[in-house]
């Protein structure tokens, strides 16, 4: 299997691995002034990009509103604490921007926006924490893999296709389903152990390209060690592939954390839009907003960690434009 | 040929064997007990229990479950619904062909959707429609599936009065079309912009360049030249995405009350019925690692590069 | 099919009493409109070919050598590129003023090109017998059979071993010099009257570079075709080539028919690339190379653009573009199809 299944990985990685020297190849670029590096070239695309900025300044906001989110509205509000006679279901004040009426309250009684604020902190931290533990345990898998080969290659990617095997949603549907108490770090460890996969295959295949260029070849013949050879010279050249898509899995990570709330086997112990979502459907028919914010906060959040993504991987993948 | 597929399922063997053996693990090492759980509240003569457990075999140890459970894999035997007191093969039957339907209903929807909308922008690269199915992509990826469930619900059902909030029969082709096009939303982005990618790359190759200097038609190029490449990275896509859909269908399918896998699993999930959750996702991986194998074959046919190794 | 009829009535009687030259690119002006500003990749080309004549196209890559030749195929990238000025003669026709239906029906059939590196010119995934036979089925209307027939007579053509059981592989299961004979055998599929081959060696090993050369060379004689070729390499022209133009940022700077070239160049930058050819009777000596980079065409020096390179540069080689002066004989006589854009051009070639 790996050598036909690990064929696209290895192209994907071929292609953002060597792409500095294709930008003009042909007789009509012009000649060359200042040298162009992979990073310098992609943070002239980054800046001069809308959708980096956009996103970029999305972020920032969504990770300020997590960290403090009673700084965006006005009284002391509760988003845990109801007042079922005085705000069941009660409508929006759209005018009323940054109170606690703003976007209505919910069948609780409580106030959406609120909830609204109080949701952002787990649902990036879930993405955070997945994206960072799976970089860490597939680059890892996936540096070793592609690095040594052989059998120790053959083993580790056995072990990957067992875990790539295992259907993601239902996976980890299972693997959360034994915790009655689910908090951030399990609900992320869960994802991660399911999630390392992809970016182990992508490592691989990224080392196995760079492994064969000229410069490892030389420093093996200068005398490098492993140690040396693995993190000085393949792991640089190698991660950029890894980069881009564990940026593009951060928003697939926030909405798989939503939709496992949604199917109530997500985060017990915080406040999350998907529960609140699935509150909301319940009301779909008379008061479409409790379903509605949250349903748009999500996706917001989604939309940015996607076009920051999107961004990284245009600007280090420029054939991809 | 039939060397490489002969290894290849050999090779399948051991992922097989691991795959469901981390989901047996995983279920059997609930804490909550199906048997008991039979029970409700009522209190229970301990006896009776064990006799049960010791019927199904729930009382060896886990392991001889698992070797229990595999051997009988071969005759259909995916072992006993407890709830029920039915076969797990029985009741995955029934629910499977309805699942079945909506994948199909939105594989092809993905495929020519999502194929077309890539053709579209990757010939248009940089130009407005680009733009436009760039964002329309953009929007596709970042609202969960489940959110667009009930977006297409308010707006077609509650306001148009097109169809009904969910379906009323399961093996309807017309009812299944609304989730199948909620279950297809995300693969199809994905699907328009790989062919997006694709083409827009392979637009720049330089046989494009031979092709137009050997004085071929517009029509030829692109039909001949530029399709027959652009599209071995989404026939692969395609291929691995067909699980996905499966597993997607396990939102949809709560949404829009299909009774199909998607269903059963969350009810086995909520009443801690490993057998049936086993016997699914052993079905689930058995489907991926098929689809895995004939898109590699198809691969090695559409692009001559690839020897089977 | 109209245009078809149209086109064929306008080119063939054309064919047959026009007596000018075959192709004759005058003052062509072709810019690329980058992120760092425009590139002005040829500015004011001309040049001529006759039928059964070569003509050797020199320079460092940059020098818009390629980029003329692409502009005369119709296959520039538009945009970015863009053609600001000149005419393309073929037969006494401009092509820059032709439809693209009609300049289609030129391409491959009357106008070929060979590229340098024939891997990623072949498509991967069509076999060499459907690529070769795609050129007898769209110019000719062959049937799917026939055109098979036909690549198996050109692949025997192009001296390909066993070519009838090869017909069907993919151009990754031969060789690069076999690749490169299935390139040149698209090329001449439809005889054309003109070939421009771009770096058609380059890619090869040397040994086999002389084989492939030869074969282009013996064809082009065969078909009587006229043949730009296009190279960096001084080894490869001196044999094949009638005559040649050294471009340098865009412009010709030397014209020459081939031998007197190498007796004796008019311009620096000519004289620089002869001396940093490696010589057996220099055996020890230091190898002369030309100093600098090539310049950066968004950005050409004013004045002579090979200024900042030239060992020889005065005040006026920074303020004044030297004309291509027609070059005499030290005695005064004109030497046939001699020019320099030098304005020491006299000077260089007595010294």
């Amino acid at each position: 299997m790996p050598e036909l299944a690990s064929k696209t990985d290895t192209a994907v990685a071929a292609q953002a691995a060597t792409t500095t020297d294709n930008v003009l190849a042909t007789d009509a670029g012009p000649a060359p002034g200042k040298p162009r590096s992979l990073w310098s070239d992609a943070w002239y695309d980054l800046r001069h990009n809308w959708m980096f900025l956009l996103s970029t300044g999305l972020i920032l906001l969504l990770l300020v509103v997590a960290a403090v989110p009673d700084l965006f509205i006005s009284g002391d509000v509760s988003p845990r604490d109801g007042d079922l006679t005085k705000h069941y279901l009660q409508k929006p004040e759209l005018g009323h921007v940054f109170s606690a009426e703003w976007l209505g309250y919910d069948h609780q009684g409580r106030s959406i926006y609120a909830r609204l604020l109080h949701g952002t902190r787990a649902s990036i931290l879930v993405g955070v924490m997945v994206t960072v533990a799976v970089t860490l345990l597939g680059g890892l898998v996936g540096l070793i893999s592609g690095y040594f080969g052989g059998w120790v290659d053959s083993v580790m990617s056995r072990i990957t296709d067992v875990f790539f095997g295992i259907p993601f949603l239902l996976g980890a549907m299972v693997v959360l389903n034994t915790f009655s108490e689910r908090s951030v770090p399990v609900v992320s460890l869960s994802l991660a152990v399911l999630g390392w996969t992809s970016i182990a295959r992508v490592m691989r295949g990224s080392v196995i390209t760079v492994k064969q260029a000229d410069y490892v070849t030389a420093a093996k013949a200068l005398g490098a060690g492993t140690g040396r050879i693995l993190f000085k010279h393949i792991l640089p050249n190698a991660v950029a592939p890894v980069i881009v898509v564990a940026t593009i899995a951060l928003g697939g990570y926030i909405t798989a954390e939503a939709t496992l709330s949604f199917l109530g086997i997500g985060l017990t112990d915080s406040i999350s839009w998907g529960q609140d979502i699935s509150a909301g459907k319940d009301y779909l028919r008379t008061a479409q907003y409790v379903l509605f914010f949250p349903a748009a906060m999500l996706s917001l959040t989604v939309l940015a960690f996607l076009m920051f993504g999107d961004a990284v991987r245009n600007a280090l993948d420029p054939k991809s434009r | 040929m039939g060397r490489y597929v002969a290894r290849r399922l050999l090779q399948m063997i051991p992922v097989f064997i691991g795959t469901t053996l981390l989901i047996f693990l995983m279920m059997y090492a609930l804490p909550g007990d199906p048997v008991r759980a039979l029970y409700g509240e009522q209190s229970v003569d301990p006896s009776q229990i064990a006799a049960i457990k010791a019927e199904y075999g729930l009382d060896k140890p886990l392991w001889q479950q698992y070797v229990n459970y595999l051997a009988g894999l071969p005759q259909g035997d995916f072992g006993t619904q407890i709830a029920s007191r039915r076969p797990v093969a029985e009741v995955i039957s029934e629910a499977f062909p309805v699942t079945v339907r909506l994948t199909i209903i939105a594989f092809v929807f993905t495929v020519l959707v999502g194929v077309s909308l890539g053709i579209l922008s990757g010939m248009r690269a940089g130009k407005k429609t680009d733009t436009g199915v760039l964002v329309l992509t953009l929007a596709l990826i970042s609202v969960p599936s489940f959110v667009l469930g009930f977006l297409f619900q308010w707006l077609f059902a509650m306001q148009l009065g097109w169809t009904t909030p969910t379906v009323q029969d399961s093996m309807n082709f017309s009812q299944l079309f609304l989730p199948a096009v909620v279950l297809a939303s995300l693969s199809l982005a994905y699907v328009a912009r790989l062919t997006r990618t694709s083409i827009a790359e392979n637009l720049r190759a330089d046989y494009m360049r031979t092709a137009v200097a050997k004085g071929l038609p517009r029509r030829r190029i692109i039909s001949m030249h530029l399709m027959r490449n652009s599209m071995i990275p989404v026939v692969t896509f395609l291929g691995i995405d067909i699980g996905n859909l499966m597993t997607g269908a396990i939102v949809t399918e709560g949404i829009f009350n299909v009774q199909g896998i998607g269903n059963l699993v969350y009810q086995a999930l909520s009443r801690r019925e490993g057998a049936t959750v086993v016997g699914i996702v052993t079905v689930m991986v058995l489907i991926y690692l098929f689809v895995n194998l004939i898109v590699d074959l198809l691969y090695a046919v559409l692009d001559p590069r690839i020897r089977y190794a | 099919m109209s245009i078809i009829d149209k086109t064929d009535a306008v080119l063939e009687p054309r064919a047959e009493d026009f007596d000018g030259p075959l192709l004759e690119v005058r003052d062509l002006h072709v810019e690329f409109h980058t992120r760092d500003g425009v590139a002005k990749a040829v500015n004011g080309v001309n040049y001529t070919v006759d039928a059964g004549e070569t003509l050797a196209v020199l320079g460092e890559s940059g020098s818009g050598k390629s980029v003329t030749a692409q502009a005369i195929m119709g296959i520039l990238d538009m945009p970015p590129g863009r053609i600001s000025k000149g005419e393309i003669m073929f037969r006494g026709q401009d092509l820059l003023k032709l439809t693209e239906e009609e300049r289609r029906r030129i391409r491959g059939r009357r106008i070929a090109m060979i590229f340098q590196d024939a891997l990623s010119s072949l498509n991967p995934v069509l076999s060499v017998g459907y690529q070769l036979g795609e050129m007898f089925r769209v110019h000719q209307g062959l049937s799917k059979k026939d055109a098979k027939a036909k690549a198996i007579e050109m692949m025997d053509r192009v001296k390909i071993p066993a070519a009838a059981a090869r017909v069907n592989d993919y151009p990754h299961q031969f060789s690069g010099g076999m690749r490169q004979r299935i390139m040149i055998a698209m090329a001449l599929a439809l005889e054309p009257d003109l070939i421009i081959a771009d770096e058609p060696t380059t890619a090869l090993d040397v040994t086999v570079q002389a084989q492939v050369m030869d074969l282009l060379a013996e064809l082009q004689r065969e078909y009587r075709m006229g043949l730009i070729l296009i190279t960096h390499d001084l080894g490869v022209v001196a044999d094949v080539a009638d005559k040649i133009a050294v471009m340098y940022a865009g412009r010709i700077v030397e014209r020459a028919p081939v031998h007197e070239l190498y007796k004796s160049p008019a311009h620096p930058y000519t004289k620089g690339l002869l001396d940093s050819i490696p010589r057996l009777d220099q055996k020890g000596q230091e190898l002369y190379a030309i100093k600098g980079l090539p310049p950066n065409l968004t950005r050409i020096p004013s004045g002579c653009a090979f200024n900042p390179r030239c060992p020889k540069a005065q005040d006026i080689c920074r303020t004044d573009v030297p004309p291509l002066h027609p070059v005499t004989a030290a005695d005064g006589t004109e030497l046939v199809g001699r020019a320099s854009a030098c304005h020491f051009w006299k000077e260089t070639i007595n010294g």
